[in-house]
């Protein structure tokens, strides 16, 4: 079980706060996106989980130990966000080598079936393709067999098919009962992969729930339909609608209540068809709940 | 024996980087050539007593090896730049494991640079009986010791760019404080008794001489050790950011 209680993070440059009294609980065997824009403090979390950071106040439990204590015993994996490998060693030699540094590794020849390096095992890592490069990352974070496995901005050099390939063999690491904390800042992926995605802004955490509930927090709904001959201004009266739009026949309302809306929609204009009602994107969400502490934290002109 | 196959990789690694047999192996090896061959047949140089093919087998012994150590720092500031050392960090290797890798790795070289310069000595006639190089090179391993720590200190706290100039410069300077390219006087050789690397060319000239470092020598190298120990480890331990 992963408890990162309050911590509190002074920069060095005195004013800058890169973390803000952050209170997360995380427990064994969640799947949790960490999400927020450049600069939000995901990456300075990261460090104090794993103990390249030390917190200013606060306290940080990882598996009920200290950070370098669960470390130590092997029981955390990462892929920290920057990073490059050492030259001069083939892929397999490099995964061996890490698996040397551990008690209890995995085989080095299941992790690299697992990220998919078999192919080129026998390369030196300063040959290797960006995406090659971030699956040898990946399985240097994988082969100490950890219960706890951190991965800051993961998929940023891979493709398509990389990122597929990745996500799936993420959900089979998952899927054994391991705890899994990514940062990102794709919203599909944290929509896609994550139990629960912690929305970071400025430090702070500014939501955290399933991405579900997240999405929900919006409060807002979309009602697009086919309706030619009605003003916009006359469905912008309808109760629970807040904002309506038309592009030639079809109208878009953005509603704080879809569901009164939709009544009196269909009462008052018989002749409504295809009727769609979505719900808020993650990535609204995300601009809603990020936007309003930019907008808080805004110094007074 | 987990830590020691750490150890074996960054051997590996290392010996496999073709330009290190180019510059640090093959470059004293030449100036040791041009500097000695020419000269082959004085036999008292500069009134010391010593050959000058011996003297500057020695000289360059010690620059070559100095260089070997420091050469760590290289590695280190480049594993930094590449974020491998943050990457380290999060596995259980311990400090000390790590350390000692970094520490038999630059003595393997300094190892290679010293055989090479050794046999270079061979074929322009130095000779010495078998104690006499053993006990030289016993004492060149134990001169090397503060320059391990140096190195490593160097590459916790400099950039990959940094490294190449100050290493250059820090040793070209106590290379001549510590007469390996001619003998010093007066007040060089005053300072010059105060810095490790003239313990590591008097290595084997006080060796000729069967008389060892005596007591000024070792106290300055064993504080070198313990002064250069400390802040390679303060270094190290500081270095956990991201670069």
């Amino acid at each position: 079980m992963l408890r990162g209680l309050e911590k509190s993070w002074r920069g060095p440059a005195g004013p800058v706060h890169a973390v803000r009294g952050i209170d997360v609980s995380i427990a064994r065997g969640e799947t949790v996106a960490l999400l927020g824009p450049n600069g939000a403090g995901k990456s300075t979390t990261i460090d104090m989980i794993l103990g390249l950071a030390r917190p200013d106040e606060g306290s940080v439990t990882v598996l009920g130990r200290s950070p370098s204590e669960a470390v130590s015993e092997g029981l955390v994996g990462a892929m920290l966000q920057t990073g490059q490998l050492i030259r001069n060693l083939s892929v397999r030699e490099l995964v061996a080598m890490a698996a040397s540094l551990y008690a209890r590794p995995m085989a080095v020849d299941d992790v690299l079936e697992l990220v998919g390096l078999e192919a080129v095992a026998g390369q030196r890592t300063q040959k290797l393709s960006g995406g090659e490069t971030q699956r040898v990352r990946f399985a240097v974070a994988l082969i100490g067999d950890p219960e706890l496995l951190i991965l800051d901005e993961p998929t940023v050099a891979m493709d398509v098919e990389g990122r597929r390939a990745f996500w799936l063999s993420m959900r089979r690491l998952a899927a054994e009962g391991r705890t899994l904390l990514f940062a990102t800042h794709y919203l599909d992926e944290a929509d896609a992969n994550a139990d629960r995605a912690v929305l970071l802004a400025r430090g702070s955490v500014v939501a955290d729930g399933p991405t579900t509930e997240i999405k929900g927090r919006v409060g807002t709904r979309t009602i697009r339909a086919t309706l030619p001959d009605v003003a916009v201004s006359e469905l912008v009266a309808l109760a629970g609608v807040q904002s309506g739009d038309r592009h030639g026949e079809s109208i878009s309302l953005v509603c704080s209540d879809s569901d009164r809306a939709i009544r009196e929609l269909l009462e008052r204009y018989e002749q409504t068809r295809d009727i769609e009602i979505t719900g808020a994107g993650l990535e609204d969400a995300f601009l809603r709940l990020t936007g309003d502490v930019n907008e808080q934290e805004a110094p007074a002109p | 024996m987990r830590s020691l196959a750490y150890t074996r990789f960054e051997l590996l690694r290392t010996f496999r980087e073709r330009r290190l047999f180019i510059f640090a192996f093959g470059f004293p090896l030449i100036l040791y050539y041009v500097i000695a061959a020419p000269n082959r047949h004085v036999t008292n140089l500069d009134g010391t007593g010593i050959s000058l093919p011996l003297y500057y087998m020695t000289g360059l012994a010690s620059f070559g090896t100095m260089m070997s150590m420091m050469s760590a720092g290289f590695r280190i500031a480049g594993e930094r730049q590449a974020g491998w050392t943050r990457q380290l960090r999060i596995t259980p290797l311990t400090t000390r494991s790590y350390l000692r890798a970094k520490v038999l790795t630059a003595y393997a070289m300094a190892a290679v640079s010293l055989g090479l310069l050794y046999i270079a000595g061979t074929t322009l006639g130095v000779t010495l009986p078998a104690a006499t190089w053993l006990k030289m090179t016993g004492l060149i391993a134990v001169g090397l010791i503060p320059f391990a720590a140096l190195g490593i200190a160097l590459g916790h706290v400099l950039t990959v760019d940094s490294t190449g100039p100050a290493t250059g410069g820090i040793v070209s300077l106590l290379a001549i404080v510590s007469g390996t390219w001619f003998p010093v006087h007066g007040f060089l050789h005053t300072v010059g008794q105060f810095v490790p690397s003239y313990w590591l060319v008097q290595a084997a000239h006080l060796s000729l001489h069967g008389s060892g470092w005596g007591t000024m020598g070792w106290l300055v190298v064993a504080a070198w050790t313990v002064v250069l120990g400390v802040i390679a480890a303060v270094a190290f331990a500081r270095d956990t950011g991201r670069v």
